[in-house]
């Protein structure tokens, strides 16, 4: 049997990984989308383990509030990341350094 | 709690707001490029029509739909303020959105479903509830940043504004996940009941806490989570920056209201440390302290005012830390009362600029008295509000919270504030400085549609008007406040 511990370090492992992948990364911007895509997934690895541990419903009906609202934000994540590229021809993480003061 | 259709009723304001969208976006379609001003009278109208739905409707303290929905006075207030402000946005964007090629539907719609975000946010009842109207809130916003498709800045704001947004999101949400699993409940009354009953699991509790308010200082910029704001500040339109300078600012309020005051609040001193306010002393001298001496450097205004934004953040934390009823009301004071000022400030610039031209430096306001005395003034009732120059309003939103802190023994973080707050009213006399001292760059006079120049005579003559009769909207939050 799996105890919620061991879900729980699953959770907070994902959760440091795709905020170490938004810091770190410093190339391409698709990757600073699939770290924000990993890092919900992890919030609803959470709220799973804990609604099952729990014995409440609560927490399984948030996730497919969460997964509903991360495929809003991937459309209109990808969406500006078209505008950048007609704009600027790259998506370099490191060209994004026009506004500066 | 159980359903039945007069609790529908409630909920009015947002219906009537999600209708009136719905309608827009649908005629719009069919409206030739000459009669958009048709969706711009809509949009006010359905902002008029949603602030009378919020002002008649009951507000008796009560929850609805399971918890997931709240009405009490705080709420209609801060609903009748951020539609205000939002009126003031909306009727600044015109002229300039059309000298642009920009004057679409979709800016309107975006902005509407913004506020209705905003409307959620501040009912919001549940972490759930909480959370769909901040999505709803700045998934909009991240579209109206990158509104001016051609715009290298604006597009990169965008991205940033997105990721960052996007991070935030997910502190906040990590952090509910840690408070749903020490208390089990996603509702506020819930989680303050299991705190007071202290059967929660303190370590998760605060962990999760932490988390939360990562996202809640992120929401309003506080340092060191500020470094989104004056990128995007500069890099959106200016109509976009005013409407995001200033509305989202009372949604955020409601945020850390509901969750840190009203769920929260029994974390604290028994746990051995100072719990929230703790937190906040560190965001709020922080704030203060980067926000004014950073802009103080700054020759770009938008990111000028994007600093004092960040100050600004700085004394409403001071306020909500100060907390009881004194320190909850002055912080709702000042949000609304900062609010009202920064559209009026940033609606100042889309005024100014022209055809190609954006004014979004210093020199672009040179000599503004002689072109224009009365915007002038309206800029100096602004500026001396945002600077806490009496008899503005400005100074008393500062007074009111630097009484709440003395009142909470917190005499010292009352003497950082006022020492900042000095050290920021350079920045604020420069401006006024350029517009009176200075000769202008070009003589041209100045084209405001008469909408635009009613709107800010009115945001400026409230500064002055509250400034003289502070009273009449500090009773009101109190009022509010008191209500909780």
């Amino acid at each position: 049997m799996i105890s919620l511990s061991e879900y729980l370090i699953l959770g907070a492992l994902l959760f440091v990984i795709s905020i170490a992948g938004i810091f770190i990364n410093r190339k391409n911007l698709i990757v600073l989308l699939m770290c924000v895509e990993l890092m919900l997934l992890a919030v609803n690895i959470n709220f799973v383990a804990f609604s099952h541990f729990l014995g409440d419903i609560n927490g399984q009906v948030f996730v497919f509030f969460i997964l509903t609202v991360a495929a809003a934000e991937a459309a209109i994540g990808l969406a500006i990341l078209i505008v950048l590229f007609r704009n600027r021809r790259t998506i370099d993480v490191d060209d994004l350094g026009t506004l500066k003061g | 709690m159980d359903f039945n259709a007069s609790t529908l009723l409630l909920l009015l304001p947002e219906i009537v707001l999600l209708s009136a969208i719905a309608v827009i976006l649908v005629l719009d379609l069919f409206l030739d490029q000459s009669k958009r001003v048709f969706t711009y009278g809509m949009s006010l109208a359905a902002l008029v029509a949603t602030m009378a739905a919020v002002m008649l409707g009951d507000n008796t303290s009560q929850v609805v739909m399971h918890g997931a929905y709240v009405v009490d006075a705080m709420g209609s207030v801060l609903k009748v303020a951020l539609l205000s402000v939002g009126i003031f946005a909306f009727i600044y964007s015109r002229r300039y959105l059309s000298d642009r090629n920009l004057f679409k539907g979709e800016f309107y719609v975006l902005g509407l479903l913004a506020i209705l975000g905003m409307m959620i946010m501040v009912s919001a009842g549940s972490f759930l509830s909480l959370y769909l109207g901040l999505e709803l809130l700045a998934l909009s916003l991240y579209a109206l940043v990158a509104f001016d498709g051609d715009s290298k800045p604006g597009s990169e704001a965008a991205m940033k504004y997105f990721v960052l947004g996007a991070l935030a999101s997910g502190m906040l949400l990590y952090g509910i996940s840690m408070i749903y699993g020490a208390t089990g409940v996603l509702d506020f009354a819930g989680v303050a009941k299991v705190i007071a009953s202290g059967q929660a699991d303190q370590t998760v509790l605060t962990f999760g806490l932490v988390f939360v308010l990562i996202g809640i200082a992120f929401k309003f910029g506080a340092v060191p989570f500020h470094m989104w704001v004056p990128d995007v500040y500069q890099g959106a339109p200016v109509v976009v920056t005013a409407f995001l300078g200033s509305v989202p600012k009372i949604a955020a309020f409601a945020m850390a209201m509901r969750i840190l005051a009203e769920s929260m609040g029994g974390l604290g001193p028994e746990m051995g440390w100072q719990g929230w306010q703790g937190m906040l002393i560190i965001l709020a001298v922080l704030s203060l302290a980067l926000g004014n001496i950073v802009a103080l450097v700054q020759d770009n205004i938008k990111r000028m005012l994007a600093y004092s934004t960040i100050s600004h953040v700085g004394f409403i934390f001071l306020g909500l830390l100060a907390g009881g009823d004194k320190g909850y009301s002055a912080a709702m004071f000042y949000t609304i009362i900062y609010a009202l000022t920064a559209v009026g400030g940033f609606g100042l610039l889309a005024i100014l600029s022209r055809k190609g031209v954006e004014a979004e430096n210093l020199h672009d306001l040179k000599g503004l008295n002689k072109r224009s005395p009365w915007l002038a003034a309206m800029m100096l009732l602004i500026v001396f509000s945002m600077a806490g120059v009496p008899p503005t309003v400005g100074f008393f939103a500062k007074l009111f919270i630097l009484d709440a802190l003395v009142n909470a023994d917190l005499l010292w973080l009352a003497l950082v504030a006022v020492f900042f707050s000095v050290i920021g009213a350079f920045y604020y006399l420069r401006i006024i400085k350029v517009i009176y001292f200075d000769k202008p760059e070009s003589e041209e006079p100045i084209a405001a549609n008469v909408d635009a120049r009613l709107a800010i005579s009115v945001n400026g003559l409230a500064m002055l008007y509250y400034g003289i009769f502070p009273a009449s909207l500090l009773a009101v939050c109190q009022a509010a406040i008191a209500a909780l």
